[in-house]
């Protein structure tokens, strides 16, 4: 019969030699294959004292900016919600109050901005929708939790460190992907 | 007081009771230990870490498995003979620990101004010991098989019955090779002889051979792990054990282990001697204590290099088919220590007729 590819192997069926029958070459064989795996290096990760550098396009959780003055930067448009295949996103506007310049920059904000983070497929249009930089992934994703209510990340969880009172960890939530003022 | 009790050596008894202690205790460390050893070598041999989260270098491993067996539920099913069904694996860790008595962990010890032998019990007969306890073994693994009351359970009795017979007769038949080498079934009297002469392996590598390889039939160790093959038997004789019995049963397997590589050691491989020192010279320039311990520490040695050895040729080689397992015992290592036998006897016969037909 001809073989369908070039790299087909006819299978051998020969008796075996007396040398084959013997077995224990055989084995000898094969204990020294494992042997020499004893010292060769393991590709295991020791997971949660180290960690593998993401890439640097991995999307991961998203993060509600702030601008230099400590200000959230989100208006409520609704633009990111809209562009969301996953509906993923919900929020409620509420308008600034006088006294509150300092806490939002525009004069409307989100008074409850939430991603369900079951629902969310991590694409970034989000990101992309954003007229206001406010929303952006980060290189970190959502750690496993015991209810499906906790995977629904209010504004505490999403909100970055504010940059006056906090720099240290505003620094760290940042990341390399947050958008640099140009 | 009785005359009686006065006559008694109750030194001697207390130092027996002390030595029973010891040796029952460490058999079970190591055989915690051996259990951590596996996984890590198993481990090792297939490119992983193995365990590592439990005490550095996962150390306490062992410890956390012993806990949670001890947790875990007790079941006994309603169709099982119970006391049979308790009764199998008590036996299965009884026979193991059994074997140590006879094993000479050392010469002995100067303390107290006694003479303390490092043996439990130094029998004319220890071989023959060994052999009935160990052939005891095979009940643990009837018992509880039959007393499970379930179809598996009993397939891999019979199988592990049957395979542990057939092995037997041709570590038996190789063992004999050797006594006509050493003239006493006393396990401290051939350490003794090999001490003074070379190692037994050397005149007798292919009895050495087909005892290794009924050494491993005897313990259910892999290839020869027939009676608990998880694929076809769902673990076999101790499938319907849970909690401690079950501990009992994969504890038993490491005694085995431990003990018979300290058998092998003893028979072939010079026992407690220290290689390449001149025990007796050495005992009289450094005290003899000092030398008892070394001693206990090489034999030990023997036994970690042997226990590594069951580990490896674990996790190389693939089980046997029944019929390969019977082939292999019956056609092949029987004949072969049969011919192994008739040469050291031809041989002996020989060297006493000082090398003259």
């Amino acid at each position: 019969m001809q073989a369908l590819t070039s790299r087909a192997k006819r299978v051998e069926r020969k008796p075996m030699t007396l040398w084959e029958r013997l077995y224990l070459p055989g084995i000898a064989k094969g204990m020294m294959i494992t042997f020499g795996h004893i010292f060769k290096r393991k590709p295991t990760v020791n997971y949660p004292e180290k960690t593998r550098p993401f890439s640097p396009v991995f999307r991961g959780l998203q993060v509600l900016n702030r601008d230099e003055e400590g200000r959230e930067r989100c208006t409520a448009c609704g633009l990111c919600a809209v562009a969301c295949p996953a509906e993923a996103i919900t929020m409620e506007a509420a308008e600034r109050l006088p006294g509150e310049e300092h806490l939002y920059r525009e004069e409307k904000y989100a008074a409850k901005y939430e991603i369900n983070m079951l629902r969310c497929i991590f694409c970034g249009l989000c990101e992309e929708a954003c007229p206001k930089d406010a929303v952006y992934l980060s290189e970190t994703f959502a750690p496993a939790n015991y209810t499906r209510k906790g995977f629904i990340y209010g504004k505490d969880e999403l909100l970055i460190p504010d940059p006056v009172k906090q720099p240290d960890e505003y620094a760290k939530a940042l990341g390399a992907r947050a958008p640099r003022p140009k | 007081m009785h005359p009686i009790l006065l006559a008694m050596d109750w030194g001697l008894l207390l130092e027996k009771a002390v030595l029973i202690t010891i040796i029952i205790s460490v058999s079970l460390l190591v055989a915690m230990y051996e259990t951590w050893g596996e996984r890590k070598i198993a481990a090792v041999i297939q490119d992983r870490r193995g365990p590592n989260r439990a005490g550095p270098g996962g150390l306490f491993q062992p410890l956390a498995d012993g806990l949670k067996l001890f947790m875990k539920e007790e079941i006994i099913p309603t169709s099982s003979s119970r006391m049979l069904f308790v009764l199998g694996p008590g036996l299965a860790m009884l026979t193991a620990m059994m074997t140590s008595a006879v094993v000479p962990w050392s010469s002995h010890f100067d303390l107290f101004g006694r003479h303390i032998e490092l043996q439990i019990a130094d029998v004319n007969i220890g071989i023959l010991y060994i052999f009935g306890v160990v052939s005891m073994g095979v009940y643990g693994i009837m018992i509880g098989g039959w007393a499970s009351n379930n179809k598996f359970s009993l397939l891999a009795a019979i199988r592990g019955a049957s395979q542990i017979i057939s092995y037997e007769l041709a570590m038996g038949i190789s063992i004999i090779a050797l006594l006509m080498l050493t003239g006493s079934l006393s396990l401290k009297t051939i350490v003794e002889q090999q001490q003074h002469g070379v190692y037994y392996v050397l005149w007798q590598p292919l009895g050495f051979l087909i005892f290794l390889v009924c050494a491993f039939a005897e313990c259910n160790r892999t290839p020869f792990d027939l009676s608990e093959a998880e694929n076809e038997l769902n673990f076999g004789y101790h499938q319907e054990y849970s909690s401690m019995k079950l501990g009992f049963y994969l504890f038993a397997e490491y005694v085995n282990m431990f003990i018979s590589s300290a058998v092998m050691a003893t028979l072939y491989w010079g026992g407690y001697d220290i290689p390449f020192v001149n025990d007796t010279a050495f005992g009289q320039a450094h005290g003899q204590n000092l030398l008892a311990i070394l001693q206990a520490v090489s034999l030990f040695g023997k036994v970690i290099i042997f226990v590594f050895f069951f580990m490896w040729v674990r996790w190389t080689i693939p089980r046997f088919r029944y019929d390969q397992l019977m082939r292999l015992g019956w056609n092949v290592l029987i004949p072969l220590s049969l011919v192994n036998m008739l040469v050291t006897g031809f041989l002996i016969l020989l060297h006493q007729n000082n090398w003259h037909f």
